[in-house]
């Protein structure tokens, strides 16, 4: 963990809506810090998704600022999104895995469309399979591996590019609770290396599995803060790493 | 858990080209099991069809004409043979010392016996009918009234049963017939050009529709618009490139053998329908212009499905 890359993600003021809804995010106003983990809960339809949207520049706010790695990114050009994209880890509710592809090619992508050759991305690539358990399905398409074995392809993919953030739509949804506390280490681990990350999830069993973790809570699109995370400073947490190098890296 | 493996940072190394074959393989590569190299090969292949239709018949008319345009046809309408042959041998002799005057032909009687056999039986003569004696002219100008009054007044005296007409009044009514033909032709080439036009364009769009998902994740994963539509734009023309070689073989084929029909026909009125080095050039464009079409049709529909994204 750098302080170079160390800005962290700031929401001022953020609102959305979609259409002439009304807004299902309100006067959201917060700070990512990097290296943190965060769980954000709340109950279905409470916004979670809407605000990983925000994060992962799918979606730009109908109000408010957002900064991301020291730039304003709202008033940015759309064409120069692209590089920030790369900076991200996204693992979507839904997976989004090219089905045509194999489960190798598909953690490849954010490799090749970074522009890394070939003979370099192998081995990280076969690496990261390895480590999530699928280095026999490797060159299985999406749609004979199983719920699992999907989900783990796309984190492998999410994380393949060591993201400054990572971002993850339920990512234990659809698995049994043995394989969520394994993704979990996953993401820890992920963390461990500097990555921010942020977990959407409504599970409030899953929270106590990262004791270092810091808690969003979104209720009818508005954020409540039961563990000081989005207070700043941020509260300290004597046990946890991702603060603990926040004392070095941030502050 | 074991330890994660070591991971590089990859996006340092900023937004470099994600292309060739390993981009390509992001769309899947149907090819000639999928229907849009078939939909593209039976369009160019029809467009190729009426394409050289249109050119050789526009080649047979503007041939024709410029054949008839200084051409005048000299009769000499007389029963009696001996004085026949006497008015035409006169008439010629005047003819070919005028000034308006290139060149002339007396059109044997062979010829002429050989011309009307078909309608009057062989052997039937210039005894049995009286056949007009014919003089073909050619004028060193285009044939206009004027020039055909002057023809006319040299032979009041040497041959007085002449009759002078131009050669492409005869075939009056054929231009006419021709060139609505014509017409009709390009008519059939712009329809089938635009009907192609649009069978590439929907073949294009519906090739990407399939591929919606493909085109959000890797534009979520930050590919840039530029990236992604290349991908497409490079299927698709992969494609259209198939199926517009296919449809100018096919194409090809069946003018080829045409033109084998008409050539044995042969008569003197397709000769000039050959088709010149500039007409194939055009008709080679065709599938040019359908790959162009196609890649440009890939190109904006990507962007501009990007576009609806942030
Ligand atoms: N694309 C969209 N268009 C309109 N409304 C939407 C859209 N996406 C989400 N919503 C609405 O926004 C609210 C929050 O949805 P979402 O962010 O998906 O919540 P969560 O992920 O917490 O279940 C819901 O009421 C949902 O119906
Ligand atoms: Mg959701």
């Amino acid at each position: 963990m750098s302080s170079s890359e160390g800005e962290g993600i700031t929401f001022d003021n953020v609102g959305l809506r979609y259409g002439t809804e009304k807004e299902v995010l309100s006067d959201l106003s917060f700070t990512l810090h990097p290296g943190s983990f965060y769980f954000l809960t709340g109950a279905s339809g409470a916004g979670k998704t809407s605000l990983l949207k925000l994060l992962y520049l799918a979606q730009r706010p109908s109000r408010g600022a957002i900064r991301m790695f020291g730039t304003d990114v709202i008033t940015l050009p759309r064409k120069r999104l692209p590089s920030y994209r790369r900076r991200l880890g996204v693992v979507f509710q839904d997976f989004r895995l090219v089905q045509h592809l194999s489960a190798f090619d598909n953690v490849a992508l954010p490799l090749r469309v970074s522009g890394v050759r070939e003979n370099d991305l192998r081995k990280p690539v076969s690496d990261m399979l390895e480590w999530v358990g699928l280095s026999h399905r490797m060159d299985a398409q999406p749609a004979t591996l199983s719920g699992g074995e999907q989900q783990r392809v796309a984190i492998a993919r999410a994380v393949i590019g060591r993201p400054e953030l990572l971002v993850a739509d339920e990512p234990t949804g659809n698995v049994d609770p043995d394989m969520a506390l394994k993704l979990l280490r996953l993401f820890e681990a992920l963390n461990r290396l500097g990555t921010t990350v942020v977990v959407a999830t409504h599970d409030v069993h899953l929270l106590k599995k990262v004791p270092s973790s810091l808690i969003m809570r979104l209720d009818k699109g508005r954020l409540s803060d039961p563990t000081g995370a989005l207070r700043y400073p941020p509260r300290q947490n004597s046990h946890s790493t991702a603060a603990g190098e926040q004392k070095g890296g941030f502050e | 858990m074991k330890k994660p493996p070591t991971l590089g940072r990859t996006t340092a190394r900023g937004l470099i080209k994600f292309r060739g074959d390993r981009a390509a393989q992001l769309v899947p590569q149907a090819r000639l099991a999928g229907p849009m190299p078939w939909v593209i090969a039976i369009m160019i292949s029809l467009t190729v069809i009426a394409a050289a239709g249109g050119l050789a018949l526009s080649n047979v008319v503007s041939n024709a004409r410029a054949e008839l345009a200084g051409g005048a046809t000299v009769q000499i309408l007389e029963a009696s043979p001996s004085e026949r042959n006497r008015q035409a041998d006169a008439a010629e002799a005047v003819l070919a010392e005028h000034p308006l005057v290139g060149s002339t032909r007396r059109v044997p009687d062979e010829e002429l016996d050989a011309l009307l056999e078909p309608w009057l039986g062989a052997g039937a003569g210039s005894e049995a009918v009286p056949v007009p004696a014919l003089i073909d002219v050619r004028l060193r100008g285009d044939v206009t009234q004027q020039s055909l009054g002057t023809l006319r007044g040299l032979l009041v005296d040497a041959a007085p049963s002449a009759r002078v007409d131009a050669q492409s009044s005869w075939l009056g009514p054929v231009f006419s017939a021709l060139s609505s033909l014509q017409w009709l032709a390009a008519a059939l080439v712009v329809l089938l050009g635009l009907t192609s036009a649009a069978a590439v364009w929907l073949a294009a769009r519906s090739a990407l529709g399939s591929n919606r998902d493909t085109i959000e994740i890797v534009h979520l994963l930050g590919g840039t618009d530029v990236q992604i539509a290349r991908i497409f734009e490079r299927s698709v023309g992969f494609d259209a490139t198939l199926g517009g070689a296919f449809g100018l073989a096919l194409g090809l084929l069946a003018i080829l053998f045409l033109g084998q029909q008409f050539a044995d026909l042969g008569s003197g009125m397709m000769a000039g329908g050959g088709l010149r080095w500039f007409d194939w050039v055009a008709i080679a464009a065709i599938p040019i212009i359908g790959v162009v079409i196609a890649m440009l049709t890939a190109r904006l529909t990507v962007l501009g499905a990007l576009r609806r994204m942030l």
